[in-house]
């Protein structure tokens, strides 16, 4: 056993998948242990808040401030509104107005604002602009007022009763406050979601709960498919017949029709995630009972099997020790692979709007759904789905990766 | 020699596969072992050996034809009835290294002759002695052996464990597949001396399948001679191999190669 174990653990295959299955697990485990909550807990009013790290204004306004002279700030703010296109659309305005640019660079940053001072009036309406580009420069030049005169900024507070404003203090352009002591910062290191949810969070609470729809579809699939392989292969004749009868019944209707056609039939309401993990279970184990059979076909002529039945053994002692053993290694590659598909049909279960219940906790494949609906993936919100479809993605990687790891241990011809 | 008859066959017949994939392996035998008796079936490989001793064992069903047990036809359809019968027949396997389940200890294997001899609820000392006056038996140190796994032993060790096992559970017939096959010249000598110590001590009747023909006239009493499924010629070991009457036999003990020149095969 031993022997084994450092054997798998030598191939570097099962190593790697075994690592990143690793450390998605740690991520499962640990992430809500530091961010504890409900993960469907709206946190943001709005949709789909940008990853990073917020901080509260309201609590940085009170904070204790430091004086910090830095040469860079005026220019950081000022490129923090004026962005390269910002630039070009400024060119193109200039262009559109009439206004002669002839060796202007865009990177000239002072020529550009000084011209732009000078010109810019939101009354002209340069010929081929529409109301949208009109509107986008009165913003810009908005903000370029907000950082190109540092007025003081004052901040004060309402008398509720006579709504007379009473000035506590003024905030000049080279006040600092540390983030550490800032009452409320949240670190939203993937945003949120459709419904303002911490996305982080809740794909933490989502690989859980594939996971466990995983391992319970997988245990059923394997469960049956083991039962059924060794019956049928072990005892032949009639009882071989009969189930692989049901069992080709089972391969000629594709098993993902036959799961939507369940869960269709469930209903929304009744589908936890227990439900979906058995129909799941229930629909796939074929391949398993197939391959689980032939390997005992193959086993019980074996002489060590006809020793067993002379020394006076009965039918499940025999299957328990000598055939079960014998194909141990087999099984848990076949369980490792159902795992894996499970988590899969679940996704794409969940896809077709057929998944789990919204309501009570997030899977993958609901993630997925809800990016969807929301078109994320057509606005550029890449933090809504392209983790969730990674994870999906490094999950099923690494469950196989870890499969041909162990395949290699145990079937020594395909060792290269 | 008016001996009762221990197994007998008529017409038995086993037939693998069907369709274009059909091998008859065992052709319409006649056959009677008699008590006390050592047999040998000779042939060459493929010739359907081992598919007969499996069907004399009860560990296949035989197609066509019956075998009877002690001179009634044989009924070993219930679980019960099969292990009432194979306290009377047990095997030596052709392979010792595939003979034994890899997962259980030496032990293991021994332990369950001593409860099929009804020795369950002896007291764990009694049953040591058993397994190591067995194992002496056979030459070998019980506490050598004891936790081991077989996969431990060698190829020879192997093969008078089974023998040891044969000791233990002393049946009335014991059906030997080539069990000096996958072992060196030494070994197979002790181990076909133990088989005819097993016989004289026991009184057991032994079924000894082989493809050297010379083995056979050496140590047996009566050679029954397989080729292709069927039997081609028996009798008496003196009358087969020096009197030889089926074609086939002259071939094989042809190929003999003739390094036992003591053997009168100048007929030949
Ligand atoms: N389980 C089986 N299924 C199909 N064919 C079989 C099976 N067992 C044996 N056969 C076929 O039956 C024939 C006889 O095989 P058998 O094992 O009885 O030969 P043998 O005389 O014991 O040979 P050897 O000396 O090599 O052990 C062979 O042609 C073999 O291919
Ligand atoms: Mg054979």
């Amino acid at each position: 056993m031993k022997h084994i174990l450092s054997q798998v653990f030598h191939s570097g295959k099962f190593v790697v998948g075994f690592c990143i299955f690793m450390s998605i697990l740690l991520l499962m485990i640990f992430y809500p242990i530091f961010n504890p909550g409900n993960p469907l807990q709206i946190v943001s009013i709005g949709t789909f808040a940008e990853p990073g790290i917020y901080v509260s204004v309201y609590d940085a306004v009170d904070s204790d401030m430091n004086t910090l002279k830095l040469d860079e700030a005026p220019a950081k703010r000022l490129d923090s509104v004026l962005k390269s296109e910002d630039r070009v659309k400024m060119v193109m305005w200039f262009d559109a107005a009439g206004i002669p640019v002839d060796n202007l660079s865009i990177h000239d940053t002072e020529a550009l604002l000084t011209l732009w001072e000078e010109n810019y009036d939101a009354t002209i309406r340069p010929e081929g602009m529409t109301k949208a580009d009109r509107n986008y420069f009165q913003r810009l030049d908005g903000n370029l007022k907000k950082v190109i005169v540092t007025h003081d900024k004052v901040l004060a507070r309402q008398d509720p009763s006579s709504s007379e404003l009473s000035v506590i203090r003024t905030i000049e352009d080279t006040d600092y406050v540390n983030i550490k002591k800032v009452a409320n910062v949240k670190r939203l290191p993937l945003g949120t979601d459709n419904f303002g949810r911490d996305v982080l969070k809740e794909l933490a609470a989502a690989i859980k709960t594939s996971i466990f729809i995983g391992l319970v579809a997988g245990s059923i699939a394997t469960l049956i498919g083991l039962t059924f392989g060794l019956l049928s292969g072990f005892i032949g004749g009639l009882v071989d017949d009969f189930i692989m009868f049901i069992t080709n019944i089972f391969t000629v209707i594709p098993a993902f029709v036959l799961l939507i056609l369940i869960s269709y039939s469930i209903g929304q309401d009744q589908r936890g995630p227990t439900t979906v993990a058995v129909v799941i279970g229930l629909t796939v184990w074929t391949w398993t009972a197939r391959a689980v059979r032939s390997q005992v076909i193959s086993l019980r002529n074996r002489d060590h099997v006809n020793l067993s039945k002379l020394s006076g053994h009965n039918l499940f002692l025999i299957i328990f020790t000598d055939i079960l053993p014998y194909i141990a290694s087999y099984v848990i590659m076949a369980l490792i692979l159902q795992i894996s598909g499970a988590i899969l049909a679940e996704a794409q279960l969940s896809l077709l709007g057929l998944g789990p219940k919204t309501t009570e906790v997030p899977t993958l494949g609901l993630m997925m759904n809800w990016s969807m609906l929301y078109t994320a993936h057509l606005n550029g919100y890449w933090w809504a789905y392209f983790p969730v479809i990674l994870t999906i993605a490094l999950i099923s990687f690494s469950l196989n990766l870890m499969n041909t790891g162990l395949d290699q241990v145990f079937n020594p011809t395909l060792r290269d | 020699m008016a001996k009762e008859l221990c197994l007998s066959g008529k017409n038995v017949t086993k037939v693998f596969g069907f369709g274009d994939k059909k091998t008859v392996a065992v052709n319409h035998v006649d056959f009677d072992f008699h008590v006390g008796e050592f047999v040998s079936i000779v042939g060459e490989s493929g010739s359907g050996k081992t598919t007969l001793a499996k069907m004399l064992l009860g560990l296949i069903h035989e197609t066509e034809g019956e075998i009877s047990f002690l001179g009634k036809p044989r009924e070993i359809k219930g679980r019960k009835q099969k292990r009432e019968y194979w306290k009377e027949i047990q095997a030596i396997f052709q392979d010792p290294f595939s003979s034994y389940n890899v997962f259980h200890k030496i032990d293991a294997v021994l332990l369950d002759c001593i409860k099929m001899r009804g020795g369950k609820k002896l007291p764990y000392e009694k049953k040591v002695e058993m397994m190591t006056e067995a194992c002496s038996f056979v030459n070998l140190k019980f506490e050598e052996l004891t936790n081991k796994y077989p996969f431990e032993l060698s190829g020879g060790q192997m093969q008078r464990l089974m023998i040891a096992r044969i000791f233990l559970l002393k049946p009335k017939i014991l059906l030997a597949d080539e069990p000096t096959s996958m072992i060196d010249a030494c070994s197979r000598a002790t181990i076909l001396e133990m088989l005819q110590n097993l016989r004289n001590e026991i009184g057991m009747t032994i079924i000894f399948i082989t493809h050297d023909i010379g083995l056979a006239y050496f140590i047996s009493d009566t050679v029954f001679i397989m080729e292709k499924g069927n039997i081609v010629e028996y009798g008496p070991a003196e009358k087969v191999i020096l009197n030889p009457e089926a074609e086939y036999t002259k071939r094989l003990i042809s190929d003999v190669p003739k390094i036992h020149e003591e053997w009168d095969l100048s007929t030949v």
